[in-house]
């Protein structure tokens, strides 16, 4: 698929050509020595005439950044993984707060609850480093918010709607925004309705459509020239998503993600900025296969999850110190439940909790120092700590985990520790640097307390290890890039060796509960894994008007016992050409794959021949005073190729030839 | 919350302490409900089960002796004899000696297992001889016992020639976790005359034929304890109906009945139901 957007160091170094309009914290990010950090620009005050796709999904979005795969179970809510590693292994975040997924099959990974207008980008961290959210093995992902600032009075607006061709896709929304000296205020609203999609060769996929309604609005009041308040929510509803990669789809996803915050500038000449936030968030998941005509047994799966939080952030300056240090804790409750309903009449429904009321209740400090030695160098320091405790809540949970582990606390507490360091040159055109990092993590609700949690893709039941240890992670990094006049590049790559690497093996003893399962895995330890994460980009300005783009990425997985570790992405590339004048602008674009030969048949994996698709765009903008209409059109896999990737859950082929078109009027 | 919780917590307290301070005279019948009563020109006797009912499989009885003024006797020694009239022939069934209910004054109790329900033209008449103050009287009625809802007493021969009766005790409220599980196993040794038989045992596999036929991991199958009962540690992963699949097999662990339950065998010849 075409780069609907550049990943964000393209941002960084081509900012003033490619992202005239970015905002300055973009910028200043590759100043500060924060190279490690990925960008991914998503709107700015209006969706933008730069991206070839402005109402694509976020997921089309953070697909973008070299350090992210979307893992694809339906036409969205797909799940990231950040540098070849499960969700499990990163903190994604909204603005910082923390959101606990509610569903015990990755169906509603947090990015799914937000929508592109609520957001201005992605921040991508490799790595524990830069991870003020919490622990983590592979990185950190925090969404921000796209809010106005204070100034003179002034009312903005959009208006947007959109089509796509394939699977008959209305999108439709508006957003408001009002500032002035001591408030502002945004508003957005953002709807979208798809029927079933077709992939390649007219091929219809069932239950692949979805509603989503999903509303947000911040404010902010300032207090005095150095204080000021803000508050938000973020509303979100789904209904009727088709999952077509699994036996199950969902019938209702809402989320409810409020916050206010209390921010103070300027407090002595080496405290600049003093941030704290509280938050709260509701998530109600409920899985359901009523539209399947055909199953083994009807069954429902609710799940829950209520996070209330904060964090409380100091940032300065001191000599050639950059700091910030960061206090942050949150308590997670999250429950799932499965009844499945006879085919017998008149006998009892069967009842499980999947998920047995486990209650998380994390404290963290976290501190990092930039100091630049000279003109040209800088080093980062970070270092961080949290408690982490876990607590089956439910008296019908415990026992039922109690059949697997009959010994097994009812609580148990770890101290997850991270540290970081890395080094950075930075001059007119070249730019190092290289790093060294520490993180470990616990596991996950589900890898410490799934009950028969059935696995699609390989088709086992998983069941949760409440007696495992932290998985631990150490790593290194490295990135050159280089910036001329009208050729840059950039080659990064990341390498993490993880001991006591969490991953589900075959029980042979275990009698599987899900009708057709292949086995029961139960989630144990490897003694390592080793993850290697590699990319390459190139831009180049042929002429005024003309820029050529091009990206080579590349992972490796491999894990002691198992070998090939799953879902982890082969060779992919991107070139793309855009033509812009004045107000026009046209692409083409190539996106590829080489095949798929790492594979592991263990977690259902097959081998996927190579493929590549051309996607075509062309945009407009019509000026009208302060009124502008921007017109994006474009054909994506032009040839409606049949294809599916490493990332397509069970193999589920993508969408094959779409004609879309957006319209964004702006006030 | 945690207010609500300590607050709900300091109430506990007061009532349970409360509780402890009142005297009020003990129930000896609480949670019993009446089955029948069986009377002769001296006494009324009445028989109590928790669901008020003679069910097939294991059941725990209550006695209680009252003199025609009502008043309840607390000396009684008594013994028992269930009888099944069949059209062609009579038999006995399973049963333990009657004995004083632990902290009651009037109330007796001991356990019946009934193999087979009763009905209009074949009958279970219970027998009860007792003695008070060294008198012996007896009283006999037809007593009504219907089929429980669920598989709960298994009657069979074995491979070695003989007949035995397997009744499950526990669980009587079966949770999503691991249940103790209780049976009682008794041999026949003529059609009136059954003994507990020792040193066997119950293999158990949990099934649930309307999911898979799936089994549950971490059961423990069944062996004797000192009581002569038999105790072992059932799964159930969750609600819904379950089978449990039994074997029988004897010291030198020769399977007298039952058969594992394979890919091509769903069941075993020999089950218990549960349903929750």
């Amino acid at each position: 698929m075409f780069r609907y957007i550049m990943a964000g160091i393209l941002c960084v170094l081509f900012s003033e050509i490619v992202f005239s309009q970015s905002d300055n914290n973009t910028i200043n990010d590759s100043t500060n020595g924060k190279q490690l950090e990925e960008v991914v620009i998503i709107s700015q005050r209006l969706p933008s005439d730069r991206v070839t796709k402005p109402l694509s999904s976020l997921d089309n979005f953070l697909e973008k950044a070299n350090a992210v795969n979307m893992i694809r179970r339906g036409t969205y809510a797909w799940e990231p993984y950040i540098n070849g590693m499960a969700s499990e292994r990163s903190v994604i975040t909204i603005d910082g707060m923390r959101i606990y997924a509610a569903c015990t099959d990755k169906m509603d990974p947090v990015t799914s609850y937000v929508e592109i207008t609520n957001l201005a980008r992605a921040n991508v961290h490799n790595g524990p480093s830069g991870s003020a959210g919490g622990a983590t093995i592979a990185g950190s992902l925090d969404l921000v918010r796209k809010k106005s600032s204070f100034g003179d009075k002034t009312f903005k607006g959009a208006a947007f709607s959109g089509f796509e061709s394939n699977n008959r896709q209305k999108i439709a929304g508006a957003a408001l925004s009002y500032s002035a000296p001591k408030i502002f205020a945004d508003i957005d609203f953002t709807w979208r309705n798809a029927k079933n999609y077709k992939a390649g060769n007219d091929k219809e996929i069932l239950y692949s459509g979805f509603t989503k309604f999903n509303m947000s609005a911040i404010t902010g009041y300032k207090i005095n020239e150095h204080e000021h308040l803000e508050a938000s929510v973020i509303y979100d509803h789904a209904v009727d998503v088709g999952y077509p990669a699994l036996p199950m789809d969902v019938s209702l996803a809402k989320a409810i993600i409020a916050s206010v915050e209390y921010v103070r500038h300027h407090i002595s000449p080496a405290i600049a900025q003093w941030k704290t936030k509280l938050y709260y968030n509701d998530i109600t998941h409920v899985m359901d296969d009523s539209k399947r005509p055909v199953v083994p047994i009807r069954m429902d799966m609710p799940g829950w999850s209520k996070t209330a939080g904060f964090y409380s952030i100091v940032q300065g300056d001191f000599g050639k110190h950059n700091w910030k240090a960061n206090l942050s804790g949150h308590h997670n409750s999250s429950i799932a439940e499965m009844t499945m309903h006879s085919n017998t009449p008149g006998e009892s429904d069967m009842f499980m909790l999947t998920w047995p009321g486990v209650h998380t209740n994390y404290a963290d400090l976290f501190a990092e120092d930039i100091y630049a030695f000279s003109k040209n160098w800088n080093a980062t320091f970070s270092a961080g700590i949290g408690v982490h405790n876990n607590v089956v809540s439910n008296q019908f949970g415990l026992e039922s985990m109690k059949i697997f582990y009959a010994g097994m606390d009812k609580s148990k507490t770890r101290l997850l520790k991270r540290a970081a360091a890395s080094l950075h040159y930075d001059n007119k055109h070249w730019n190092f640097s290289a790093g060294i990092a520490y993180g470990e993590r616990a596991p996950s609700v589900s890898e410490g307390y799934g009950f028969y949690l059935f696995n699609s893709f390989d088709r086992y039941d998983y069941i949760g290890n409440p007696e495992m240890k932290n998985e631990k992670s150490a790593s290194i990094n490295g990135t050159i890039s280089y910036r001329g006049s009208d050729f840059s590049a950039k080659l990064s790559g990341t390498y993490f060796y993880i001991s006591d690497y969490i991953i589900g093996k075959p029980d042979s003893s275990l009698s599987v509960m899900t009708i057709g399962a292949a086995g029961v895995k139960v989630y144990k330890q490897l003694k390592y894994a080793g993850i290697f994460n590699s990319s390459l980009d190139l831009n180049y300005r042929i002429a005024n008007s003309w820029l050529w783009t091009g990206r080579l990425s590349y992972r490796r997985g491999i894990g002691d016992e198992v070998g090939n570790l799953p879902l982890i992405q082969p060779l992919t590339y991107s070139t793309s050409v855009l033509y812009s004048i004045n107000q026009f602008s046209a692409d083409i674009s190539l996106d590829g794959s080489a095949r798929k030969t790492k594979f592991n048949p263990e977690f259902g994996e097959t081998a996927i021949p190579d493929y590549a698709i051309v996607n075509i765009a062309a945009s407009y903008r019509f000026k009208l005073k302060q009124q502008s209409i921007l017109l994006k059109t474009g054909v994506e896999n032009v040839l409606d190729k049949y294809y599916t990737s490493f990332a397509d859950w069970n193999r589920l082929p993508r969408m094959g030839r779409n004609i879309f078109v957006n319209l964004v009027w702006s006030f | 919350m945690q207010c609500s919780i300590m607050l709900l917590a300091a109430l506990l307290i007061f009532i349970s302490c409360k509780k402890e301070n009142t005297v009020t005279p003990v129930n000896e019948l609480e949670g019993l409900q009446l089955v029948t009563t069986i009377s002769n020109d001296k006494h009324k006797i009445s028989l109590y089960t928790a669901s008020g009912k003679f069910q097939t499989g294991y059941n725990d009885v209550y006695v209680q002796i009252k003199n025609t003024d009502g008043s309840a006797l607390t000396n009684a020694t008594i013994s028992w004899k269930p009888v099944m009239h069949m059209m062609s022939m009579s038999h006995s069934c399973p049963y333990s000696p009657v004995t004083k209910k632990d902290n009651a004054k009037s109330v007796y109790t001991g356990y019946i297992v009934f193999q087979m329900a009763g009905s209009d033209m074949e009958y279970w008449e219970l027998t009860l001889d007792y003695t008070i103050n060294g008198i012996a009287y007896t009283a006999t009625d037809k007593i009504q016992v219907i089929a429980a809802s669920k598989r709960v007493v298994e009657s069979f021969k074995g491979s070695d020639g003989k007949r035995y009766v397997l009744a499950m005790v526990e669980p009587v409220t079966p949770r999503v976790a691991v249940n103790d599980m209780k049976v009682v196993l008794y041999r026949m040794e003529s059609m009136m005359s059954f003994v507990t038989a020792d040193n066997y045992t119950i293999k158990i596999d949990p099934r649930m034929p309307g999911m898979g036929n799936h089994s549950s991991p971490n059961n423990v199958n069944l062996t004797q304890g000192t009581d002569k009962m038999y105790y072992g540690k059932l799964s159930l992963t969750m609600t819904g109906y379950w089978k449990i699949n039994l074997q029988l097999e004897d010291a030198s662990q020769n399977i007298l009945k039952g058969e594992p339950v394979t890919d091509t065998n769903e069941t075993s010849s020999i089950y218990f139901e549960l349903e929750f």
